[in-house]
């Protein structure tokens, strides 16, 4: 395309207007983190305060663990179910692997707030308290699917004749499954792996309905010190947040890459 | 010489022991785990510390947002808690439904301290079930910079002269009652007609835009900031607004308002019901009494703290209202029986 | 065993925690408390409350539907472009804040935009008054649009990124100008990721819960508060029916919207649900 002068100003102009909308609200958040003065409208020097507070909160230290146990439970579970119903999918007649992945796609249509809802109906039909395990367990639901969703390419790009060359040489099949297999499809399961973590660190709605106040997590803690005016401790907490899961995107990010590459 | 140093060295080995003995024998619940179920912002945390070191009970501290939110959680079954903190017609509620237990009033020697006029309530004869943590108001919050007159009514929520900066309270007891209470009607209406007006005078004041927001706690900085002209509010938050801005006055509208008094319980499905009711306890002894007030704000029913109260904060109408202006306030009753007009009403009103 | 019993722990799994939920929903939906079959739990919705509700939903979903499009579809187009010398950092960083827990973004925004907030201090700071924000129907819908673009970004570009440029310059060599191009060639090539973007941000945003209760000081609630104030608050002793009939029907909305999405782009060209 042939670009006059004028028009690529204009475009440098509207992405550089872009990022403003979207990052000003976050960069002004880090930067409140770090301010001395509680107040929003002026900065009145650098602190850490805040941060320091975070780590002396009991409420907001046992939300933080409560997310990240939830977060490592969901994810390792999520990852061992996910990865063994990828490579059992693709063993299927096609038919009956369509209806098993179409299963996966209800989780990722439905609403947060219907899907919130409805395990929350469930988990107080079967009287089932709500609490750390109840929203695990939601996790690992909407969890799998990210994990399935990234072995499948991998499976499908595999060898078929890898595997049955394992059989043919006497390899039993649980064997040929880790010494085969799994090994092939590892960069897959790393990646669902990785996007599993951040989404259930992510998570706001799906917990909120399937838990309780008595096992917050942080996005938790976070909803409700909105609704009780603006604590810098939470611009803190927040900023922490934004970092981890920035990290974890990274990771991916080069996860990814350094496969297109291999 | 040697020998002296290892007698006193083995008497203080016994001695440490016995007291360390004695501290166990004082400690009765030591290692309980108690989940206290109460409001946001709504003790001052350092006393669950000095519990803590007395005791050797673990305090779990719980947050909820209102009356009706607790309500859900325990009614549902949801979760055990030992200690909750819910209002007085929401106890009585709960002792209506056979949610909460029975105090063993032995346990709560402290009881003496309460004050005698929020001794045996209506909405719990003899407090058999709850024991007063903190009373107070419902009132407006003003600016007296930005509203000229001073306020004496609750009609003041429609001024249009401060359209956008009149804040009404997320709470359905509260904002429906002040709407009857304007009305002219008890706060505690069963009567569909009453609670319909209730409802149109309401939507009316949403609709003529004056109506800056419906929130809680966010407006007693809001008031403090100079956000707003005017405010529904709680007499604790008024105080804690007023403390942080000379221009707030605190009133209570001539048409009347509404008296509250929040109570410890213990829900019947608690497994550590002494060791709740010695929280209970704790909680009314006169100096934890006067930390928690300081730092809530609140009114405590504690004679001691009262005794103790400076000369301005006697004549302060959030912190001690003249017994002329609490005989027109009413304490609010169950109306579970008509809930679902209220629910309704309230859900015109908000959405 | 064979292979394919591998994936019994996800059937299983799946089943009971995505599927037998969802029919819990509609088995509270048809039924009253004790458990008759009714369909009362929808003649509710004749209620005008619902009707606001659901208008006002949809209202500011389409609002902030098109305000994403108008920003997002230029935004993806010039990402698609060659031009700049960083393009793929520019993707990430205009994809990244979609990765952001929905309430931070929210709670950033009220930083920003709060009457003592820091857009007043700027404006005060150079002598302009203060503007009125938070409260706002223009909060919400800012509000929205900032949790959201990033989800017409996405598809629009994954779209672009794989068009054939070539078709371009055969238009543009054929003497056709750069406005009859975008809009003769470029866009109607890109529809199924306009399609696709708008439905990924339309389902979301109409089903949003606390974002605009957050930012409208609880004076504008959406479908989403909604529900949740019928669950997690209402004293009305069908709320779970009621509720769930309300969620059902947001359901139903969803589903039809994705089978229109399935419908326009067959073969799911414009990048997925996610």
């Amino acid at each position: 395309m042939r670009n006059s002068r004028g028009v690529r100003t204009f475009r440098t102009v509207w992405m550089a207007l872009v990022l403003i909308f979207l990052y000003a609200p976050i960069l002004v958040m880090i930067a409140l983190s770090f301010n001395a003065s509680v107040s929003r409208s002026q900065w009145t020097g650098f602190t850490l305060d805040w941060y320091v507070k975070v780590f002396h909160d009991p409420s907001i230290l046992g939300a933080l663990r409560t997310t990240v146990e939830v977060a490592v439970i969901a994810t390792v579970v999520s990852t061992v179910i996910g990865t063994l119903g990828a490579i059992g999918m693709h063993a299927m007649n096609t038919n009956m692997a369509n209806v098993l992945i179409n299963v996966s796609y209800l989780p990722m249509t439905t609403p947060d707030i219907v899907t919130g809802v409805s395990l929350m109906l469930m988990f107080l039909f079967a009287k089932v308290p709500l609490g750390k395990w109840t929203m695990i367990m939601a996790h690992i639901a909407f969890d799998i699917p990210y994990v399935l969703f990234s072995v499948m390419p991998k499976l499908r790009q595999m060898n078929p004749n890898l595997y049955e060359a394992a059989l043919d040489l006497g390899c039993h099949p649980l064997k040929a499954l880790y010494k085969v297999i799994i090994p092939e499809i590892m960069p897959g399961i790393f990646t669902g792996t990785l996007l599993a973590f951040t989404m259930s660190l992510d998570d706001f709605v799906i917990s909120y309905f399937t838990s309780s106040d008595m096992y917050p997590n942080l996005s938790r803690i976070v909803y409700s010190s909105t609704k009780l005016g603006v604590k810098p401790t939470m611009y803190a907490v927040s900023t922490m947040m934004f970092v981890s899961i920035l990290l974890l995107l990274v990771l991916i990010n080069r996860r990814t890459k350094l496969e297109d590459m291999g | 010489m040697k020998k002296i140093a290892i007698i006193l060295l083995v008497a203080l080995l016994v001695g440490a022991l016995s007291t360390a003995a004695l501290a166990e024998a004082d400690k009765p619940f030591a290692g309980t785990e108690l989940k206290v179920y109460n409001c946001y912002d709504y003790i001052d945390e350092a006393v669950l510390d000095i519990f803590e070191e007395e005791t050797g009970i673990h305090v779990n501290y719980l947050n909820y947002i209102d009356n009706e939110a607790l309500y859900t959680r325990v009614s549902t079954g949801a979760e055990v808690y030992d200690v909750i903190v819910p209002s007085d017609y929401m106890i009585e509620r709960l002792i209506k439904e056979d949610l909460i237990a029975e105090l063993d009033l032995s346990n709560i020697p402290n009881l003496e301290n309460v004050l005698p006029s929020l001794l045996d309530p209506t909405y719990d004869p003899g407090n058999a079930h709850s024991i007063p943590y903190m009373w107070g108001t419902l009132g407006i919050v003003y600016n007296t910079e930005m509203v000229a007159e001073p306020i004496t009514s609750w009609t003041a929520l429609l001024d249009e002269n401060y359209a956008g900066k009149i804040f009404m309270m997320d709470s359905v007891r509260d904002t429906i009652g002040l709407a009857l209470k304007t009305l002219g009607y008890s706060m505690n209406s069963h009567d569909e007609d009453e609670l319909a007006q209730a409802g149109e005078w309401l939507m009316a004041q949403r609709d003529s835009g004056v109506v800056g927001g419906y929130i809680l706690d966010q407006a007693k900085d809001m008031m403090a900031n100079d956000e707003a002209a005017m405010a529904v509010m709680y007499s604790g938050d008024a105080l804690y607004a007023m403390d942080k801005n000379d221009k707030l006055a605190y009133v209570i509208p001539d048409e009347g308002s509404n008296i509250w008094v929040d109570g410890m319980c213990v829900p019947k499905s608690s497994q550590n019901k002494e060791a709740a009711e010695c929280f209970i306890n704790f909680m009314c002894r006169p100096d934890i009494a006067q930390m928690n007030m300081e730092y809530i704000y609140y009114s405590s029913p504690i004679k001691q703290v009262v005794e103790n109260l400076g000369e301005e904060e006697l004549a302060s109408t959030a912190m001690n209202p003249t017994d002329e202006m609490v005989a027109r306030c009413e304490y609010y009753n169950d109306i579970s029986d008509v809930a679902y007009l209220y629910d309704d009403i309230w859900m015109d009103v908000l959405m | 065993m064979k292979r394919s019993w591998y994936a019994s722990p996800y059937a299983l799994w799946m089943l009971l925690f995505a599927v037998v939920p969802l029919l819990f929903v509609c088995w509270y939906a048809f039924t009253t408390p004790e458990g008759a079959f009714t369909l009362t739990n929808f003649q509710e919705f004749a209620k005008p409350r619902y009707a606001a509700v659901i208008l006002r939903s949809l209202k500011h979903a389409l609002y902030c539907t098109v305000l994403c499009l108008v920003i997002g579809y230029p935004t993806a187009y010039f990402l698609a472009g060659r031009g700049f010398n960083h393009t793929q950092s520019l993707v990430v960083l205009i994809l990244l804040p979609m990765w952001m827990n929905l309430l931070l973004r929210t709670y950033a925004m009220m930083t920003l935009l709060d009457d003592n907030g820091v857009l007043n201090a700027a404006l005060q700071a150079i002598g302009l008054p203060k503007v009125k924000v938070i409260g706002t129907e223009g909060a919400v819908v800012m509000g929205l649009v900032y949790n959201y673009l990033p989800f017409m970004v996405l598809p629009i570009y994954t779209v672009l990124k794989k068009m054939d440029y070539s078709v371009i310059e055969a238009a543009e060599d054929l003497g056709c100008n750069p406005l009859r191009v975008v809009t003769r060639v470029v866009i109607p090539m890109s529809l199924p990721g306009i399609v696709s973007g708008i439905t990924m941000v339309f389902m979301p945003a109409v089903t949003s819960f606390a974002i605009s209760t957050l930012l409208s000081n609880g004076k504008l609630r959406l479908a989403g508060d909604l529900i949740d104030y019928i669950f997690n608050q209402s004293s009305n002793p069908n709320r779970w029916n009621i509720g769930s009939s309300f969620s059902l029907m947001m359901l139903v909305l969803i589903l039809i919207s994705i089978g229109f999405l399935r419908k326009v782009d067959p073969d799911n060209e414009g990048g997925g649900l996610w």
